[in-house]
C-alpha cells in the first residue's frame, strides 16, 4: 500500500500572505515521506483581469505575485522531491512557466521541469457553441463579440499526468480548486478515474485545502466566542491523505491558528450548496456523510466523503464588460453627524438627474448601516441608531460610461465646499467592471493539453 | 421543563458566509448539540428569508447536517449584482453571516447560561 501523501497549501487566493508557503514547506521536509505544495491565487475576477493584462502585454496575464511566493521556497521543494501545483498561470500558465525557468536559472537550478496546462481557455472555439446555463444564470445569452474572456474549470487528471511525467512546477490556469490538491494524490495513489468514493474524498480534501488558513483559523475568530491564537503568524494547512481516502487536517508546528471541528465544519460548506452534490469536474461530492474527529492538538480526522459520478459537462465561466463603478466617500463626526451626513446624501441624490446621469444609485451611512442594507436603504431609513459620533457618507453608482462615473464621483469630492458643515476626507474611485456567467459545456469539445517547458523555453 | 428565554443566535452558534454568483450561502454550526434541534425548529426558510427580503432574496433553501450539527443556507439574488455588479461595499456579501447570527432564539434557561462568553 503507497505510504501516506501530504499535501500543504501555501495561499488561499491572490492577494495572500507572501510568506506562508514557508513554514509548510519546512513542516513538509522535516515530515519527510511523499508530498505536494499547492498555490491557489485564481479567483473568477482575477482572471478576467488577467485576461486583459495578457491582451495588453503577451507575456503577462499570470499572477503578478508567483516569483514572489515561489522565490523562498523553490530550491527546497524542487532538492525534497516535492512539487509544487498552481493555477497562478492565469490567462498565460505559458508565461507564468518561462518566468518561473528564469527564476530557476537565477536560484540555480538549470534543471527544473515545468510544466504547463492548458486547453482551459475556450474563447472563440465550438465549446462555447453548445451552452447549458449554470444554476442561478438559467436565461443568460451570450453574445459572442462581447466576451472578455471564457475559460472552463479544467480537472485534475492533467495535473496527475504532469507530475506522472515527472515535473517539478505544474502552472495550470482555470482549474477547479481542489483539483490542485487530487491531481498529486491521483499521480501518488494511482486512482482510478471511476473510482468516485476517493475522487471524492481528494475533493473533499482539496475543498478544505483551497483558501489556505481559513481551515486553520483564518477567517475564524470572533473575540470571546472563537478565539485564534498568533494571527500574525498563522500556520497555512498540511493535509495527510491515506490511500484509502481518509485524510488528517493539521497545521506546522510552532505557527499561529488553531485546526479544530469548528474551523474544518465551516470551512467544509464554504461556498458550497447542495451539500450532496458538489459539482467539480471530476466527482460530484456529497459531504453528508462526512465525519469528523479531533485527534490530537490542531488534527481533525475527516471520514466518510461519498462520490457519485462526475458531471457530463464542464462549467465555464465568461467575462463580459460590465460598465463602471463611481463611488466617493466623505467623513462627518461629532453633534448632529448623522443629519449632516443623510443631508450630504440627499443634495448628492438631487445632484445626480441634474447632471443626467441614470443608472443604479446606492447612498451609504458607513457607522449607521452599510454593508447589511440594500441598494435601497430600507434598513438605514429604519436605523434607530441616534447619532454615531463619527461616520462615513458613501455614494456607488453604476453608469455606462467612464465619464459620467468620474462625473458622479467628483459630486461627493465637491461636498467638501458645496455640502453639508464639518464634511472631511473626501476619497473618489472609479473603476471599470466585469460581469461574469457560467455555462455548462459538453465535455468532448475542451481538449487539456500538458507540456513539458525545459530552460531553452525561458529565453 | 425550565423557563424559556429569548437569546441572540450569535451565543449558540457560529458561521460562515460564501458567494457564487448572485448567490450566497452560510454555513450555520451550534456550539451545543442540544442547540441544534432548537435551531432547526427556529431558524426556518421563511424566517431567513423574512431576514434578507431588503436586499431581494427570492429563495432560500435549508440543507440539514446533523452530523456536522449544523445547516446550509442557500440563498437566491442577495447579492443584488454579486462581487462583479453590486453597489455594496460587500459585494461578496461576506459580512452576512453575521445578519443571520443577529437573530434571536428561545431556549431553555439552563442552556442560556450556559451559551456565550
Amino acid at each position: 500500500m503507497a505510504p501516506l501523501l501530504r499535501i500543504g497549501c501555501g495561499s488561499g487566493f491572490s492577494g495572500d500572505r507572501i510568506d506562508a508557503p514557508g513554514p509548510v514547506v519546512d513542516a513538509l521536509i522535516a515530515a519527510g515521506g511523499p508530498a505536494a505544495l499547492m498555490l491557489e491565487v485564481l479567483g473568477e475576477r482575477t482572471l478576467a483581469l488577467a485576461q486583459r493584462d495578457r491582451r495588453a502585454n503577451p507575456d503577462g496575464g499570470y499572477e503578478p505575485a508567483l516569483e514572489a511566493l515561489l522565490r523562498p521556497i523553490l530550491a527546497r521543494c524542487a532538492a525534497h522531491g516535492i512539487p509544487i501545483v498552481t493555477n497562478g498561470g492565469a490567462a498565460n500558465p505559458r508565461g507564468a512557466a518561462k518566468a518561473v525557468l528564469r527564476l530557476a536559472r537565477e536560484l540555480g537550478l538549470p534543471g527544473l521541469r515545468v510544466a504547463v496546462v492548458e486547453g482551459d481557455d475556450v474563447r472563440g472555439t465550438d465549446a462555447l457553441d453548445d451552452l447549458q446555463p449554470w444554476e442561478g444564470d438559467e436565461g443568460a445569452v451570450l453574445d459572442p463579440a462581447q466576451v472578455i474572456a471564457a475559460n472552463v474549470y479544467l480537472g485534475a487528471a492533467p495535473i496527475a499526468e504532469a507530475l506522472r511525467g515527472g515535473a517539478q512546477v505544474v502552472i495550470t490556469g482555470r482549474a477547479a480548486d481542489p483539483a490542485l490538491a487530487l491531481g498529486p494524490m491521483i499521480a501518488h495513489f494511482g486512482w482510478a478515474e471511476d473510482d468516485w468514493n476517493r475522487l471524492a474524498a481528494g475533493t473533499a480534501c482539496g475543498h478544505l485545502l483551497e483558501c489556505g488558513s481559513q481551515v486553520t483559523g483564518g477567517y475564524f475568530a470572533d473575540p470571546g466566542f472563537k478565539d485564534v491564537p498568533g494571527m500574525h503568524e498563522i500556520g497555512f494547512p498540511i493535509a495527510e491523505m491515506e490511500a484509502d481516502g481518509g485524510f488528517t487536517i493539521t497545521k506546522p508546528p510552532g505557527t499561529g491558528g488553531v485546526v479544530d471541528l469548528r474551523t474544518v465544519k465551516e470551512q467544509l460548506l464554504y461556498e458550497l450548496h447542495d451539500p450532496a452534490a458538489y459539482l467539480t469536474p471530476d466527482v460530484t461530492l456529497d459531504i453528508t456523510g462526512i465525519t469528523l474527529a479531533e485527534d490530537g492538538p490542531d488534527r481533525v480526522r475527516v471520514t466518510g466523503a461519498r462520490g457519485t459520478p462526475r458531471p457530463e459537462r464542464l462549467k465555464a465561466t465568461v467575462s463580459l464588460p460590465g460598465g463602471w463603478l463611481g463611488e466617493g466617500e466623505i467623513s462627518y463626526a461629532g453633534p448632529n453627524a448623522r443629519a449632516r451626513a443623510e443631508l450630504a446624501g440627499r443634495t448628492l441624490r438631487d445632484r445626480l438627474p441634474m447632471l443626467g446621469i441614470g443608472g443604479r444609485v446606492r447612498v451609504d451611512l458607513i457607522g449607521v448601516v452599510s454593508v447589511f442594507d440594500g441598494d435601497a436603504g430600507i434598513l438605514g431609513d429604519t436605523s434607530l441608531t441616534a447619532d454615531p459620533a463619527d461616520l462615513r457618507l458613501r455614494l456607488a453608482v453604476a453608469t455606462e460610461t467612464k465619464e459620467e462615473a468620474e462625473r458622479a464621483a467628483r459630486e461627493v469630492l465637491s461636498l467638501l465646499c458645496c455640502g453639508p458643515a464639518g464634511g472631511g476626507g473626501a476619497r473618489t474611485r472609479v473603476v471599470d467592471r466585469i460581469r461574469t456567467l457560467s455555462f455548462m459545456v459538453p465535455r468532448e469539445r475542451v481538449h487539456p493539453r500538458v507540456t513539458m517547458l525545459a530552460l531553452g523555453d525561458a529565453a | 421543563m425550565s423557563d424559556m428565554v429569548e437569546i441572540p443566535l450569535h451565543r449558540l452558534a457560529h458561521a460562515r458566509a460564501g458567494d457564487k454568483g448572485n448567490r450566497l450561502n452560510i454555513g450555520l454550526f451550534a456550539y451545543y448539540p442540544e442547540a441544534w434541534p432548537l435551531i432547526a425548529g427556529q431558524v426556518t426558510e421563511e424566517r431567513v428569508l423574512a431576514l434578507f427580503a431588503h436586499r431581494g432574496a427570492a429563495r432560500v433553501r435549508r440543507y440539514e447536517l446533523p452530523k456536522l450539527d449544523g445547516f446550509n443556507f442557500v440563498i437566491d439574488d442577495v447579492l443584488q449584482g454579486g462581487v462583479n455588479g453590486a453597489l455594496n461595499l460587500d459585494g461578496h456579501g461576506k459580512t452576512l453571516s453575521f445578519r443571520l447570527l443577529g437573530l434571536t432564539l428561545r431556549v431553555p434557561e439552563a442552556l442560556a447560561e450556559r451559551a456565550g462568553p
